[in-house]
């Protein structure tokens, strides 16, 4: 929203300066950046255009060579039955992006939403709902996500609010402690006194002047459900079979790691990929005000 | 190196060595500063001056003028973004503008020391005051410790602190904000400096506390014989301080002069509106006496009436009052159209006031009234009518205004909120706010940031104008402008007055802006209100003794006024027995020169009219008063 303004940002100002002053245009992003964008922007049409472009189908067993290396019929090696990997990585995109996608947003989304109201409302209703969540924090990921999939049984649902619940609370203590500083400026005290509702308060008022350090963190979440999500198909526990995700490629290609079988480490390198990809991504996008200092 | 350094400090802190040059001297002095294209811009260009042995130079001039850079380059230090880009800057034998970072790190906090604006952002408050003030001497080596520590107790004196001897082993929170002023500047003195560079050290205190420190200050100067260069936007205290005057303006010199020059006979366009604008008073005022004298409105009931309004925090006593009492006995009334000015210093209530008649603070006890109605002491009770009719500015345009939203935004939504408008009767609507505040209408579509202070201090009114209210709290709305700003904006207010009928609430710590625009004036003290009275029983005495001393303690734009005035802590305070731990006894008793033995701290002080108008809460009878109260100076300037 705020980039609509930024031809016009700082130059415009009290003083205005000649018109003809020539206003050169900061560059927004750094190499790193662009670099991430690429990255994620690959993984993203990967997810969209994966299964149409593969040369295989994902569960078609094409040859019997198992963990072969790389060839003209497969461009990253075959898996343990003889299926091709690029074409298992490609049908696993869509499962690895979506669930942490759908699990980091449903994340950001209620921790940001609890947040304001905690900070709006103080007293003891932020008392209550922060211990609460703090209580959560302190039960390790992991094993509260063997507990849901050991009590529910795993299914795609089941993953999402797993890793939704379990990175919820994080999410929430970014945006209170933002929303706490916003809600103590005078625009919102003149809101207030204006006879603003709580709702046109929290989204109008605060909300736009948190959401860029909520979405960073959105980034970084992002990052935290696919590791989550990656880990538990390891263990099994995570996409079942037909579906796969790049974590169950690893886990199922896992006996082939002692011949060093691309089939384990691929998927492997494609997790690292969106990771890393992400956080580049994240840690050099800057805003216009940041850009300016 | 370093006892190379430490042999000339010796030889200049000797005033015997070079006479007849002088100490500073600053040559074409250029500053540029990094823009966001990165393109530079000169914001210091081609600065000379010099300042003698023993002289207090004062830079002057309005935010943005070049004034704090300039001092800082004096450090051979630049903010960042900004570099020293030309000229040359030669103190006592070095040259700073040739020396390296280590030199210069050596130099600074011993030969050259600075005082800056907050010493509460500048102490570490882990750690004692002694420990702090006598650093920079054993950094440098110039003594050891104990004669360090022997040379502060010295200078705490000299700076009239109070218990000399042990205050040194207090941190920065156990003192006040004045004290701490002073220790600041004992810090800087300790190592005997060559220069002292005071960047607007009381800005932030009290009238009250401002007398106090810029006395101990002066008395150091003279006594020490340091050369100083103050920096400062407020010519009044320059007037007191200064020696010679340089006026800046936009990075360059406008005038240079001796203080009684600059001050009495400007030759620059720019100093004279300066001075002009340091008394609003009789500009505003005229704009004031063509009100209609009394409408026929004003024999109804009033706009607003706060009775008996009791607000704090803390848990309740016995009787349900808050433990600690912001607010206590608050009665007061604003007719239509009229102003109501609420002074005191920081600490007393003001804000809080202007937050319990909006709602934001629901007060223990007391009634506010609207048009003879009850206001529902919280938000929530209140009706949209009745948050339209009152609309509160506040003190900081910077945060008060959403820097998400632009000025369209920002002022659409009370239009939309309070009457419903939109499309072009909205566009409408909001161009003629904008021309109500004199703003050009291209800043609809700019953010809060790209505007200038004066400029987002009209939009946070013109926000509140779009409400069509009755009642307007201003809470320090001109103190965080220049002064040329703020007398704009104190026109413009009575300006709207005259044509919008609206009533003002006009908090302020400054007691000449409030005469210059407020019909009655409130006086806080603690929570308190010890006088409320018309403007004109303001003119003179009798006064309540604390209005008094407030009223005595601003600074006047005259050379000499320090010496003459007797402002705080010059009156010796009558001694008197211990006083009563009720809260109801007089609060300002500690501080009082008229207070009686047996009877103020003893007896509750009672509300009572006065003969000359309005009412104070003091024992002392009108003539007591009367005859204590030395008609203050008559002064340019500041109405009395």
């Amino acid at each position: 929203m705020k980039a609509l303004h930024d031809s016009t940002g700082g130059e415009a100002a009290a003083a205005p300066l000649p018109a003809s002053a020539p206003v050169k245009r900061v560059r927004r992003h750094s190499t790193m950046a662009w670099i991430g964008m690429a990255i994620v922007g690959f993984w993203v049409l990967m997810a969209i255009l994966g299964p149409s472009i593969s040369p295989y189908d994902a569960t078609a067993i094409v040859d019997t060579d198992v963990f072969s290396g790389m060839s003209h019929k497969f461009l990253l090696g075959s898996d343990y039955l003889g299926r091709d990997m690029l074409s298992r990585i490609l049908f696993g995109t869509r499962a690895t992006i979506g669930l942490a996608l759908a699990a980091t947003v449903l994340a950001s989304a209620t921790g940001t939403a609890v947040a304001l109201f905690a900070a709006f409302s103080g007293g003891w209703r932020d008392a209550v709902i922060s211990r609460a969540l703090d209580a959560l924090i302190s039960i390790p990921s992991k094993m509260f996500a063997l507990m849901m999939v050991a009590t529910f049984g795993s299914s795609m649902l089941l993953l999402v609010v797993t890793a939704a619940i379990t990175y919820m609370p994080g999410a929430y203590r970014i945006a209170r402690s933002l929303a706490v500083n916003v809600q103590a400026m005078e625009y919102v005290q003149a809101a207030r006194a204006r006879g603003e509702g709580v709702w046109y308060i929290m989204t109008t008022e605060m909300l736009p002047n948190m959401i860029r350090p909520v979405l960073a963190d959105f980034g970084l979440r992002f990052v935290y459900v696919v590791l989550l999500l990656s880990g538990l198909s390891f263990l099994s526990l995570g996409v079942q079979p037909p579906d796969a995700d790049w974590g169950s490629l690893v886990r199922e290609n896992i006996s082939g790691l002692g011949e060093g079988a691309l089939a384990v480490i691929m998927p492997a390198l494609a997790i690292a990929s969106l990771t890393i990809g992400v956080n580049l991504l994240i840690d050099n996008l800057r805003g216009k005000r940041a850009a300016k200092e | 190196m370093k006892q190379f350094d430490t042999f000339l400090g010796k030889k200049g802190s000797t005033p015997a060595s070079p006479t007849g040059q002088p100490l500073v001297d600053v040559q074409g002095l250029r500053v540029t500063a990094r823009k966001d294209d990165g393109s530079s811009v000169e914001i210091v260009k081609n600065v000379d001056f010099t300042v003698a042995r023993g002289e207090v130079l004062a830079l002057i001039g309005e935010s943005g003028s070049g004034k704090t850079t300039i001092a800082l380059s004096l450090l051979g230090y630049a903010r960042s973004g900004c570099q020293i880009a030309g000229g040359q800057i030669r103190i006592g034998q070095r040259q700073i503008d040739q020396m390296d970072e280590k030199a210069l790190l050596a130099m600074r906090g011993h030969h050259v020391a600075y005082i800056a604006q907050s010493a509460a952002a500048a102490f570490n408050p882990a750690r004692t005051l002694m420990d702090q003030v006598i650093e920079s001497a054993l950094q440098h080596g110039v003594m050891d410790k104990a004669s360090a520590r022997a040379k502060a107790v010295e200078l705490f004196r000299a700076l009239a602190l109070p218990k000399p001897e042990s205050i040194g082993d207090r941190y920065p929170h156990q003192v006040s904000g004045g004290q701490l002023q002073r220790v600041m500047a004992a810090m800087a003195l300790i190592t005997d400096p060559e220069l002292v560079i005071l960047d607007e050290p009381t800005t932030a205190l009290d009238v009250t506390t401002q007398i106090e420190v810029l006395r101990a200050f002066k008395k150091v100067v003279k006594e020490l014989g340091t050369t100083a260069v103050y920096v400062s936007h407020d010519l009044a205290v320059v007037a007191q301080m200064a020696d010679r005057i340089i006026v800046l303006r936009d990075g360059a010199v406008r005038e240079m002069g001796s203080t009684g020059q600059v001050l009495h006979e400007p030759a620059d366009s720019y100093t004279q509106s300066l001075i002009a604008a340091v008394s609003p008073a009789t500009r505003v005022a005229q704009l004031r006496e063509v009100l209609p004298a009394s409408m026929p409105a004003e024999v109804r009931a009033p706009l607003l009436r706060i009775s008996g309004l009791v607000a704090g925090y803390g848990a309740p006593d016995r009787l349900g009052l808050p433990g600690v009492r912001i607010l206590d006995d608050i009665n007061l009334t604003i007719q239509r159209g009229s102003t109501v000015g609420i002074i005191g210093e920081s600490g007393s209530g003001k804000t809080t006031l202007a937050r319990a008649v909006a709602g934001m603070i629901a007060p223990a006890r007391g009634s506010i009234q609207l048009d003879g109605q009850n206001l529902s002491p919280t938000l929530e009770g209140r009706t949209r009518e009745q948050f339209r009719r009152v609309q509160i500015v506040f003190q900081n345009a910077d945060t008060a205004l959403n820097p998400a939203h632009s000025i369209g935004r920002i002022l659409n939504r009370p239009l939309a909120f309070y009457h419903g408008l939109k499309g072009d009767a909205m566009r409408r609507r909001t161009a003629e706010l904008l021309d109500l505040v004199k703003l050009p209408s291209s800043v609809i579509d700019r953010l809060p940031a790209e505007l200038s202070g004066g400029q987002k201090q009209r939009v946070n009114l013109a926000r509140a104008l779009a409400a069509k209210p009755d009642l307007i709290l201003c809470d320090e709305v001109t103190s965080a402008l220049d002064t040329v700003v703020a007398a704009a904006i104190l026109e413009l207010l009575a300006e709207l007055r005259r044509e919008l009928q609206v009533s003002y609430m006009f908090i302020s710590h400054d007691i000449s802006t409030v005469r210059a625009i407020c019909d009655d004036i409130v006086v806080l003290y603690a929570g308190r209100m010890v006088a409320n009275r018309p403007r004109e029983a303001m003119m003179a005495p009798p006064y309540h003794p604390y209005s008094h001393l407030l009223l005595s303690s601003v600074p006047a734009m005259q050379q000499g006024w320090l010496e003459q005035v007797a402002g705080a802590g010059q009156h010796k305070l009558p001694p008197i027995g211990a006083a009563d731990p009720s809260p109801e006894i007089c609060a300002f008793l500690p501080r009082c020169s008229l207070r009686v033995d047996g009877v103020c701290n003893v007896v509750p002080p009672r509300r009572r009219n006065m003969e000359h108008g309005g009412e104070i809460l003091c024992h002392r009878s009108d003539a007591d008063l009367q005859q204590a109260q030395a008609p203050l100076l008559p002064v340019e300037g500041v109405t009395v």
